[in-house]
């Protein structure tokens, strides 16, 4: 299905569409009345096997008088996006729920409630999700108005669903650790060793990312989407730029596409090494933690000797590269060694039995569960579902590349260190077919006006899954509003899943396989 | 040289070392990781830096948690005081008995367990209920292994004890003195915290054990802690060399004796020091309830060592 028969399909439906559009390429773009919004999500969903992968909520309230609630459908196997937009009442803005029959659309409905006041009366769950104890009640940082504010503790714990029985007791963890780590509550109910149920309280690093976008230029928010997590500086950058580039219209030249994939590989390539490590480090194994890192430097300072910056930061810009790189000649052979040397401390963790013993049957998540949640990345490619998005909505030029998608079907803790390694070989694989292919021209396209009150997007598979950043310019050509989805905000919500019937000394370690991002979470 | 300034000297000697085995380990072991890992003397610096450091207390800790780091590091010493290490002279009842041993260690470990309890702390409770649970089946197995000693001596005391095995050196490699000792070796490893009961290096608070019943110490009570637990590790260490391979301990206090006794206890607790960093470099942790299955299975090594020593004594 193309989106011309996506947007056919639509029309024939008797769901109420206006401005049916389509801009760019596979997308297509609609208004929706309120009331609509559940019928369109429905058939868009059900009928037409679509799935939701953004909602960003605008306050509009100064130039229309309304909120603005926007969605964004994805089709995997067709490729094309949907994206519809509700206007809300300014006044009194009510949302309807789409939580009935979509997990992850009740989780951003609970995120737009929390950061915009946009009451969800049907929703399931009347839990704050973004909220700090500490904020005033009429206090929604993201709308137009909000300003700084004292922050007292409210005196009030948050309703964790209690467990009760015979033997069952409660286990708090955090947000303060014993190790250096990012913060996060973890609740367990247990009987003994063993894991009944874990709540995951997070949000204690909202940062107010997204408000820090609003009145900068589009170029000047390349900075800041580095900086979203920590480890995915490209990951992020590179979606935010794509989203400009969309918003403007223009496509980055053929030499700077190939350098993003280069960039961005890069980057899982020594994210799913160290992670190798540290898993490795989760079960005592200390020796494949320190070769591990050991590797990693290596690879980061590939990165420096590529782009003058560890992390790989400072290099990417809407429109391109900010500057050419030069390619090292030995460049791929050294990250083919580095591979060589991964590989090796691999097989010595694949062969300890002990290690192994560990990772078998350990934190299994089944490929129902992660398909209900929306789960993205190595951790849904773990658990079975074929889902990439460098193939399922091709960007800067991983369509020339034939990628493969490795998939595994265990689900547990092994089959998310194995796929860790066979993304790291792909990753390898992709960087010196990219490299062969670079040939001499232009990095940078030049960026014009980007067109005011036109939402676009850019689509990423970072390494730990689908990054989405949508944008939206006001009329003088700055930022209205910048929403960011990690695929963190998807991934979390699966981890209790995996945990139940585990036991307590193994929750690190399969913390530790998910490796979700706080800081990139909690915007 | 009276007996008393013996056994003096011989338990400061124990106190002083431990820091240096405890250190030596983790530098051997980041040296096996390809690390450059701290020097072996980290830990003096480490104990000199906690001893200046105010101890946070929490508001509901009671006199049980004060009273642990001296309780822990005072069984610690009481014990140190009985292990053989650098002399048994086997005249006169210079060093002690087996059950001593064992209980004054158990002692230690029981109010580590109530201190761990004591300030209400989730980590404690967790930490002292998993080293009750590994305490109980390592105990026994101690007991055991240093019994199927005592039978072939005829006594519990340790001076007789390793009279037996210098007297009888063919006793050393028979069956039931090699069964004790891998018995012996393994609870070394549950009792002092070691791989891959427990991982002495870790920081994920969820996994811990012996480091969870601690967590909530600070200064100098953690510095006695730690000081006791090294003391610890070095006198099962000792008594696993010295009850096992006693050649070399001085039997006199005749001077050059006592310096080869001195120059053989530490070159066996190197050996052993570097069999466990080997040991740990290799291996994992296991997962929690695998470890009754390691431990009972030191107590079936430690009871087959009983079973085979008192056959043995039968047959001549």
């Amino acid at each position: 299905m193309t989106s011309e028969s996506t947007a056919r399909a639509l029309l024939e439906s008797s769901i109420a569409v206006s401005d049916l559009a389509a801009p760019r390429g596979n997308e297509v773009h609609c208004r929706v009345r309120p009331d609509a919004i559940v019928p369109l999500a429905d058939f868009v969903c059900g009928e037409l096997g679509a799935e939701l992968i953004l909602m960003a909520a605008e306050d509009r309230r100064r130039s229309s008088g309304a909120f603005v609630v926007n969605y964004l459908f994805a089709h995997r196997a067709s490729h094309w996006l949907l994206h519809a937009s509700a206007a809300l009442d300014g006044a009194r803005p009510e949302l309807p729920s789409l939580a009935r029959f979509h997990y992850p659309a009740s989780r951003f409905e609970r995120e737009i409630r929390d950061l915009f006041g946009i009451a969800v009366p049907e929703h399931p769950d009347p839990r704050p999700l973004v909220r700090h104890g500490f904020w005033p009640d009429d206090y929604y940082p993201l709308r137009k108005d909000a300003n700084g504010r004292e922050f007292h503790d409210d005196g009030q714990p948050f309703p964790f669903t209690p467990v009760g029985g015979e033997g069952v007791y409660e286990i708090p963890v955090g947000p303060v650790h014993a190790g250096v780590i990012e913060p996060g509550h973890f609740r367990f109910s247990v009987m003994g060793e063993t894991i009944i149920d874990m709540k995951s309280r997070l949000y204690f690093t909202h940062k107010g990312t997204e408000k820090l976008f609003e009145g900068r230029r589009p170029a000047d928010g390349t900075a800041l989407a580095e900086r979203v997590s920590g480890d995915t500086s490209v990951g992020h950058a590179l979606a935010y730029c794509q989203a400009i580039e969309s918003a403007a219209g223009v496509e980055a030249p053929h030499r700077a596409r190939l350098l993003r994939v280069i960039l961005l590989e890069l980057e899982r390539l020594y994210n799913h090494v160290a992670d190798f490590g540290a898993i490795a480090n989760d079960t005592g194994f200390a020796v494949a933690h320190a070769h591990c890192f050991r590797i990693r430097e290596g690879l980061l300072r590939l990165n420096k000797q590529l782009t003058g910056a560890r992390l790989l930061r400072g290099v990417l810009s809407p429109g391109g590269l900010n500057r050419d790189l030069a390619v090292p000649a030995d460049f791929t052979t050294a990250i083919q060694a580095a591979l060589v040397d991964f590989d090796e401390v691999v097989a010595i963790c694949f062969n300890n039995t002990l290690l192994m013993d560990r990772l078998e049957q350990t934190g299994t998540l089944g490929m129902e569960v992660a398909r209900d949640h929306g789960v993205l990345g190595f951790v849904a490619r773990a658990s079975g579902l074929d889902l990439d998005a460098r193939r399922d909505h091709p960007f800067a030029a991983y369509g020339e590349l034939d990628l493969r998608v490795p998939v595994l079907a265990g689900g547990d803790v092994k089959a998310r260190t194995e796929i860790r390694v066979e993304e790291a070989r792909e990753s390898a694989r992709l960087i010196a077919r990219a490299c062969e292919r670079l040939t001499p021209g232009p990095v940078q396209a030049s960026i014009g006006e980007v067109a005011p009150r036109v939402p676009a997007f850019g689509i990423v598979e970072g390494w730990r899954g689908r990054i989405v950043h949508w944008i939206v310019a006001a009329d003088d050509g700055t930022l209205d509003r910048v929403k960011i989805v990690d695929p963190s905000f998807f991934n979390w919500p699966a981890l209790s899943y995996a945990l139940v019937g585990n036991i307590v000394p193994d929750f690190p370690l399969c913390n530790k396989s998910f490796n979700q991002s706080y800081s990139g979470n909690d915007l | 040289m009276s007996r008393v300034a013996a056994v003096l000297l011989q338990t400061l000697l124990a106190v002083a070392l431990a820091p240096a085995l405890t250190g030596f380990i983790r530098w051997l072991k980041a040296r096996l990781q390809g690390r450059r890992g701290a020097p072996p003397w980290q830990p003096y610096f480490e104990l000199r830096k906690l001893f200046a450091k105010e101890a946070v207390m929490s508001h509901t800790a009671s006199w049980i948690f004060t009273a642990t780091p001296f309780v822990v590091f005072g069984t610690s010493v009481a014990v140190a005081s009985l292990v053989p290490l650098v002399l048994a002279p086997t005249d006169r009842f210079i060093v002690g008995d087996l059950f001593a041993v064992v209980y004054l260690l158990l002692l230690g470990t029981f109010f580590l367990a109530l201190g761990g309890l004591d300030t209400g702390s989730p980590f404690g409770g967790m930490g002292a209920s998993r080293e009750m649970t590994v305490v109980a089946l390592t105990e026994p197995t101690v007991a055991l292994s240093i019994v199927a000693l005592a039978l072939n001596a005829g006594s519990t005391n340790f001076s007789q004890i390793v009279g037996r095995t210098i007297a009888d050196p063919v006793t050393a490699l028979g069956p039931g003195h090699l069964l004790a000792f891998a018995a012996l070796f393994v609870v070394t490893l549950a009792e002092t915290g070691r791989l891959p009961v427990d991982n002495p290096s870790t920081h994920l608070e969820l996994t811990m054990i012996h480091e969870a019943m601690i967590l909530e110490y600070s200064g100098p009570y953690l510095a006695l802690i730690e000081w006791g637990s090294s003391l610890k590790l070095l006198l099962f260490f000792a008594l696993a060399a010295n009850l096992f391979m006693p050649w070399g301990l001085a039997l006199s206090f005749a001077p050059a004796a006592l310096a080869v006794g001195l120059l053989s206890v530490v070159l066996k607790l190197a050996i052993l020091a570097t069999a466990v960093a080997v040991f740990e470099t290799r291996i994992a942790k296991l997962r929690l309830f695998r470890v009754p299955e390691l431990l009972s299975a030191s107590f079936v090594l430690a009871l087959l060592a009983v079973v085979s020593t008192f056959l043995a004594g039968q047959t001549p």
